[in-house]
């Protein structure tokens, strides 16, 4: 039995769709992050499945630049957070309409 | 490298733990339980990133990912006093999730396919197993960072020094 690259593929693939899925139905904005945080080490398992199996370093230091912006997207983003609920006592993504009027 | 009985068995546990926590993540109430499943899918990933061999990203992945990043969301979850969602009503706009979860899984079916449809289009490189084990993955994305990847190595710090202003600026009270 091998365990051919595209047994790795369509598991980041399901991981992402089921990150998606979060994205779409659930309303607690950190509960979003964490879904998007989560498709984006999907993505990372793509890559590093194209790395191992093309005998490639690049999708590896494609993978080390993506952790470092997700690094800095969860500072921002979690101060972005802190920032809303400091003003609006909720973080519930269907009651923050700051650019609706 | 990819036979065995072994290396089939870990990948099936780490998928299905991958998946189970995944699942988790989108259908937990509390943030929290949330955080800890996340953190869970995390390290099942940093399984299948040392089955693909690469123990450099695996490690990298339990410190950034797991670590640092699940510290920081799980530490906000707690500063806002995590409020339980949909307690009130228990059905939330049933048509708008029903038409979220058509499109998902849309995109599940193209992601499938397009990996299904193709088998790994891309150069060969020169990295093989053999050779990293031989010089140490550490080594040789060490060596590819400071040289082919210089430029945006350095970006990448600009972009950490970018957040970390971003993140000071945006929680400090105002004057």
């Amino acid at each position: 039995m091998d365990v051919t690259p595209l047994y790795f593929l369509i598991l980041s693939a399901f991981i992402f769709a089921i990150g998606a899925a979060g994205v779409v139905m659930r309303r607690n904005s950190i509960v979003i992050f964490m879904c998007i945080e989560m498709m984006l080490s999907a993505v990372n398992l793509t890559f590093v499945t194209a790395a191992r199996f093309l005998n490639s370093l690049d999708g590896v230091l494609v993978v080390f630049f993506v952790m470092t912006v997700a690094a800095a997207e969860a500072a921002v983003g979690l101060a972005i957070f802190v920032l809303v609920f400091r003003g609006r006592k909720t973080i519930m993504a269907d009651k923050i309409n700051l650019l609706k009027w | 490298m990819t036979g065995g009985l072994a290396y089939w068995l870990a990948f099936v546990v780490a998928a299905i733990l991958a998946l189970f926590a995944a699942i988790m993540v989108i259908t937990r109430r509390n943030p929290i339980h949330a955080a800890v499943f996340l953190i869970v899918n995390f390290l099942a990933v940093a399984i299948l990133y040392l089955l693909l061999s690469f123990q450099f990203i695996a490690i990298i992945q339990v410190l950034v990912y797991a670590g640092a990043i699940m510290m920081l969301v799980v530490f906000v979850i707690m500063l806002l006093s995590a409020e339980d969602e949909g307690k009130k009503k228990k059905i939330v706009i049933p048509t708008a999730t029903a038409i979220g979860l058509l499109l998902v899984v849309i995109l599940l079916v193209q992601l499938v396919a397009a990996v299904a449809v193709n088998s790994l289009p891309g150069v060969e490189g020169e990295y093989s197993v053999e050779r990293l084990a031989d010089m140490g993955d550490v080594k040789a994305i060490a060596e590819l960072l400071f040289t082919k990847y210089l430029f945006p190595f350095e970006v990448a710090s600009i972009i950490l020094l970018v957040g970390i202003i971003g993140a000071v600026i945006l929680s400090k009270k105002e004057r």
